[in-house]
């Protein structure tokens, strides 16, 4: 138990917990709110839709919160310090190593995938993928109120990735993850020493067909059984396409955006079938070139 | 006595050096709170009417205006910070411990900037699921979404490059773990999918140009001191500018259509 009141009272992990508190209680808030307007048929924010001058009315809003906030920061740097850890000594590595908190989730994924997936692909494609939302999202509805019937499937979406794929794993990293990168419970002992067995197996071998022949070089047969798997999961968006082409929203979405739409959504998904693959089966590497393994 | 006040204050508000600062006075009237606006360098960034809706609290998180007010107290307390601050690998340590126990009110400004850079992270993530969950970033205001995006990763490049200036343990080996994966860039890492087929080792990749060295080192924290004092924070400011603008441009903060409840 005292590891666990040791992580949490680590300075630098106070934001951690402000973050899932303020993320759990905005969550509630709007999803309520959006419920409430979905009930009522027309939201709320359209009665009050009257102007009011921005002297006093929103400059006194600015003002209290502003107070507010600098009241709890200035208590907060007075109660607590900012780390300062023994001199930087490059040949001494602190084990675990963490990176900054906000890259955790990142650095999770870094045990599923390797470093050109995990710290370099994914966060682009995060970028990516975030700026593409207003010209990939043209349902015309939902603009300037809270609603979720009107935009399931882009709430879904955002949610799933924001606090699923992000805040979650931001405190996995932070509260399970020990030496070694190990998982340990949070009221566990960290043990430097523990051994973890190495089961893993990739994708093909789960057929019986060996990633590597008996001279070390790469099974031809593996790598297209990795590739044919790869592509059978990006060949759902086709599927779906022809699948559901005749239905207004894919008309109106059109192959280009459809594609985008699709090519993002499916990565986003594969992210946790390959941990539940890894998890449950052991699943190393779906597949393994001489270039690059996924 | 409140009469002595009360007459010296008349006074005052009478000479032509108060005048010329203070153009306006609390008149309670429908014009002199619109000048309050307009008549205001920075309070002109509003608009002098609002909907009431924008003025809830509940519908804005008032996320946006917290992570501009964290900003500043950032850039109060960094410019405090550089005072005493020398970024070579022989005095930063040195002068992070000077500034924690000899430095009046050193503690303090350096607590501040830590937990403001943490809090700045954390609205300006709520800020986009806000205005995710309230649609906002829907047509006219698409491009302020991408310029948003922007400022988020912006705010996190200066959060890390701000993480290594201590130069203690805590801050060599994360931005060690961090920038390590620049080395698996495709294409461009010495050790990511054809790199090494394209001549990338390790004293020529991306990481290399990132560290100013094959590891985090004396120049990558003048490097990351450079980047987080004087190219992000430009950067950061003209893409805000650009931000700000644009919500002006696009009619203020989001709202449901006024049109669309006659249908």
């Amino acid at each position: 138990m005292h590891n666990l009141i040791s992580i949490l009272s680590k300075p630098d992990n106070v934001p951690i917990v402000l973050m899932l508190v303020l993320t759990i209680f905005y969550t509630w808030h709007s999803l309520s709110r959006a419920s409430k307007n979905d009930a009522q048929g027309s939201p709320d924010e359209a009665k009050l839709s009257d102007k009011v001058q921005v002297w006093p009315y929103l400059v006194k809003v600015e003002f209290l919160a502003a107070l507010l906030v600098m009241a709890i920061l200035t208590v907060w740097s007075i109660t607590l310090n900012a780390p300062l850890e023994a001199p930087a000594n490059p040949s001494l590595t602190p084990n675990p190593s963490k990176a900054p908190w906000y890259f955790l989730g990142l650095q999770e994924i870094l045990v599923y995938f390797d470093p050109w997936i995990a710290g370099v692909t994914i966060p682009t494609l995060i970028i990516l993928g975030l700026c593409a939302i207003p010209y990939i999202d043209i349902n015309p509805k939902g603009n300037g109120y809270y609603t979720f019937r009107e935009r399931r499937f882009a709430i879904l979406t955002f949610c799933f990735g924001f606090l699923v794929l992000w805040v979650s794993l931001i405190v996995l990293g932070t509260f399970f993850r020990g030496p070694g990168w190990n998982l340990f419970m949070p009221w566990e002992e960290w043990d430097t020493h523990r051994v973890v067995a190495l089961t893993n197996v990739d994708w093909s071998e789960l057929f019986g067909v060996s990633t590597r022949r008996i001279d070390d070089s790469l099974n031809p047969a593996a790598m297209a059984i990795g590739a044919a798997t790869i592509l059978a999961w990006f060949s759902l968006g086709f599927i779906f396409y022809f699948w559901k082409r005749k239905t207004d929203i894919i008309r109106k979405l059109g192959p280009l955006r459809y594609s985008i739409v699709a090519a993002l959504f499916l990565i986003m998904t594969a992210l946790p079938v390959k941990i539940i693959l890894r998890l449950t089966l052991n699943i190393k590497y779906i597949l393994v070139t001489p270039w690059f393994n996924v | 006595m409140l009469g002595i006040l009360d007459t010296l204050r008349e006074k005052v508000q009478k000479t032509e050096v108060y005048k010329s600062v203070f153009r306006h006075n609390y008149q309670d009237t429908q014009r002199n709170r619109a000048l309050q606006i307009v008549d205001n360098v920075f309070l002109h960034l509003h608009p002098v009417r609002i909907s009431r809706h924008a003025t809830n609290i509940g519908f804005t998180w008032g996320m946006g205006g917290i992570t501009f007010l964290l900003f500043i107290v950032l850039t109060v307390t960094g410019v405090i910070l550089m005072f005493y601050y020398r970024p070579a690998a022989e005095y930063a340590y040195d002068d992070m411990k000077y500034l924690m126990n000899d430095v009046a009110f050193g503690p303090l400004m350096r607590n501040m900037h830590r937990w403001a850079a943490h809090a700045m992270v954390i609205t300006v993530m709520l800020h986009m699921f806000r205005v995710f969950l309230t649609g906002s970033y829907k047509a006219p205001r698409q491009f302020n979404w991408v310029v948003g995006v922007l400022l988020l990763t912006l705010t996190l490049f200066l959060s890390f490059t701000g993480y290594l200036l201590p130069w203690d343990q805590l801050a060599i080996w994360a931005v060690t773990v961090g920038t390590n994966m620049a080395r698996a860039t495709p294409l461009l890492g010495s050790e990511g999918p054809f790199g090494p087929e394209l001549g990338m080792k390790i004293n020529n990749d991306v990481r290399f140009v990132l560290l100013g060295g094959t590891q985090v080192g004396p120049p990558t924290l003048l490097r990351f001191y450079v980047l987080h004092c004087i190219f992000l924070p430009l950067v950061g400011s003209t893409l805000m500018i650009v931000h700000f603008w644009r919500i002006r441009k696009d009619g203020g903060i989001s709202g449901p259509d006024p049109d669309a409840k006659k249908n």
